[in-house]
């Protein structure tokens, strides 16, 4: 009997939507001396104190699971951090858990909370798996669409109007991949505020946390009043330590979810990367002049781009966190697609389009300076020739 | 304003704009305080790094060791100016240690050295003894490696 496999697979993984940073990379892939913008994860090398424990760990023969949740002495050293750098008071026993990069925590924390019908509010553009992991729970994501005068934050208004008695969870991904947009101490209290007289759970996705800009420091949300027992903080290792490739993140959050998310970690993943987990402790214990060099190169590369961007013509409002800068690029008269397809044709720059990240990032497109300098300036010069000859034309 | 230092010491090609913008200042503060630098002598020049071995020039370069012996009054500062003269010497340090003064030369050929280190160095009154080193092969230099760009592996996961 031949296999029919379209009528095999299950409708909903069928329909989940194909990522479309994806297409502009195959393009990419085939072009010799193309330059990227486009990749969400750091140049960095991993630091090398990081390196060295994982390395030592595996010379000793440390090879085994950890606990389900994670390694004690790493769950400890997270907690110590969520103290230390966000004010956040969390109990390394029964408030946390170790995952597979932040990806996982997200995945869990959707699942463990969406029942079919339940809505989930997205704010838009963001980075791309909430919709999907919702949509296979039969959850309804609820795009809101932000909005560039509010410098891409979402307001209490918008939050307001976009929850029903059906909301469950509110996604609230901020520092943002891909607008870089932050939100301020004073924004988070005003989200809090409409909050507080609901039932819904906030998953703040705090995995560019270490990456902001400016005087002020990130705000987790659950440090505001009564938000932390509604609040799932998700983070991780990848962006704040360059260790992208050792899928490490976590959640932490009220006990009786986290210890659902456990239940459904323990059943699908068993315990995160035992040799990842070595390397995070001392991530956690000794790395914080490290993470701050880094954090300072790229407040440099930010500055660069905001200002020849801006100087091109294409206006970049000054992004607070991530390692992302999002012109507006709908000047051109090109859409963000067209505008994106043409710089990779002719000039063989590849950048994201914005409505890669939802629809109300039309207009927009999403450059990454997860890059050198040198390399920067080069993608610069090229852009800059690219818009001289279509305004030429 | 160190930062500007480290940044143009990776790069001296940044504009003064450039700066400007990475460093969050003025293009004037910028160029103020660039002028400082060069009078104050703390920045010396905005060479190229060139790595000569993929040219056609053929030179070949040697780190010597000298042994000298102090002056009086003046320590090592008269020989070392007379060393630093010679326009074939790239770098010249005093140096702790087994040896007094690091030459870095570059010359035609091997023999040529030979002959500058016995016909020019070595006869200077106060040295009183040479070791040269040829280099083989440069790996890194002035902070940037002397090799093809490893290829960038970061791969589209989204």
């Amino acid at each position: 009997m031949s296999m029919e496999y379209e009528k095999l697979i299950s409708p909903l993984a069928a329909q989940m939507r194909p990522s479309g940073i994806r297409k502009f990379f195959d393009i990419a892939a085939e072009m010799e001396e193309c330059i990227s913008l486009s990749v969400g994860e750091p140049d960095f090398k991993t630091p090398w104190a990081i390196r060295d424990a994982a390395i030592n760990s595996l010379q000793r023969g440390r090879t085994r699971y950890t606990a389900n949740a994670g390694m004690k002495e790493l769950r400890t050293q997270i907690a110590a951090y969520m103290d230390r750098r966000f004010g956040l008071s969390y109990d390394p026993a029964s408030e946390m858990l170790v995952t597979v990069g932040g990806s996982e925590a997200i995945d869990l924390a959707i699942r463990a909370l969406v029942c079919p019908g339940d809505e989930v509010i997205i704010p838009e553009p963001c980075f791309v798996c909430y919709d999907p992991i919702t949509t296979l729970t039969g959850g309804v994501p609820v795009p809101v669409p932000l909005k560039a005068e509010n410098g891409f934050k979402l307001t209490a208004e918008e939050l307001k109007a976009a929850i029903t008695p059906r909301t469950k969870l509110l996604v609230l991904p901020f520092p943002c991949n891909p607008t870089g947009a932050v939100m301020e101490k004073q924004d988070l209290e005003a989200l809090a505020e409409v909050l507080r007289d609901t039932n819904v759970v906030v998953l703040s996705d705090e995995i560019y946390a270490e990456l902001t800009y400016g005087a002020r420091r990130h705000v987790s949300i659950a440090s505001l009043p009564g938000m932390a027992e509604r609040t799932i903080v998700v983070n991780g290792f990848s962006k704040t330590y360059a260790m992208t490739g050792w899928r490490l993140g976590y959640a932490c959050g009220p006990a009786p979810i986290i210890k659902v998310m456990l239940k459904l970690h323990q059943n699908c993943i068993m315990s995160a990367p035992t040799t990842s987990q070595y390397g995070a402790i001392v991530a956690l214990r000794d790395c914080d002049d490290q993470i701050e060099q880094m954090r300072q190169e790229y407040d440099m590369r930010r500055r660069l781009l905001v200002r020849e961007f801006n100087n091109m013509g294409l206006a970049c409002f000054e992004p607070g966190g991530a390692f992302y800068v999002f012109p507006y690029v709908g000047g051109t008269g090109l859409s963000s697609d067209e505008f994106c397809q043409q710089l990779l044709r002719r000039k063989h720059v590849a950048i994201v389009p914005g409505t890669a990240f939802g629809a109300s990032g039309e207009g927009y497109a999403r450059v990454s300076y997860a890059y050198s300098v040198a390399h920067l300036q080069e993608a610069l010069s090229r852009i800059r020739e690219f818009l001289w000859e279509l305004r030429g034309c | 304003m160190e930062r500007m230092l480290k940044l143009l010491e990776q790069n001296a090609r940044l504009s003064v704009e450039e700066l400007a913008a990475m460093l969050g200042v003025t293009a004037e503060e910028v160029a103020l305080q660039m002028d400082k630098y060069r009078r104050d002598g703390v920045i010396r020049g905005f060479n190229t790094l060139i790595d000569w071995d993929k040219t056609d020039d053929g030179r070949v370069q040697a780190v010597i060791e000298l042994r000298v012996r102090p002056k009086k009054d003046r320590g090592f500062d008269d020989v070392a100016a007379a060393v630093a003269a010679f326009e074939e010497v790239e770098s010249l340090l005093l140096m702790s240690g087994g040896y007094d003064l690091q030459v870095v030369m570059r010359g035609k050929s091997f023999q040529d050295i030979a002959l500058f280190v016995a016909k020019r160095l070595s006869p200077l009154d106060d040295v009183l003894g040479t070791a040269t080193h040829f280099v083989l092969r440069t790996y890194k230099k002035d902070g940037q490696l002397f090799q093809d760009d490893e290829p960038d592996e970061r791969e589209t996961v989204f």
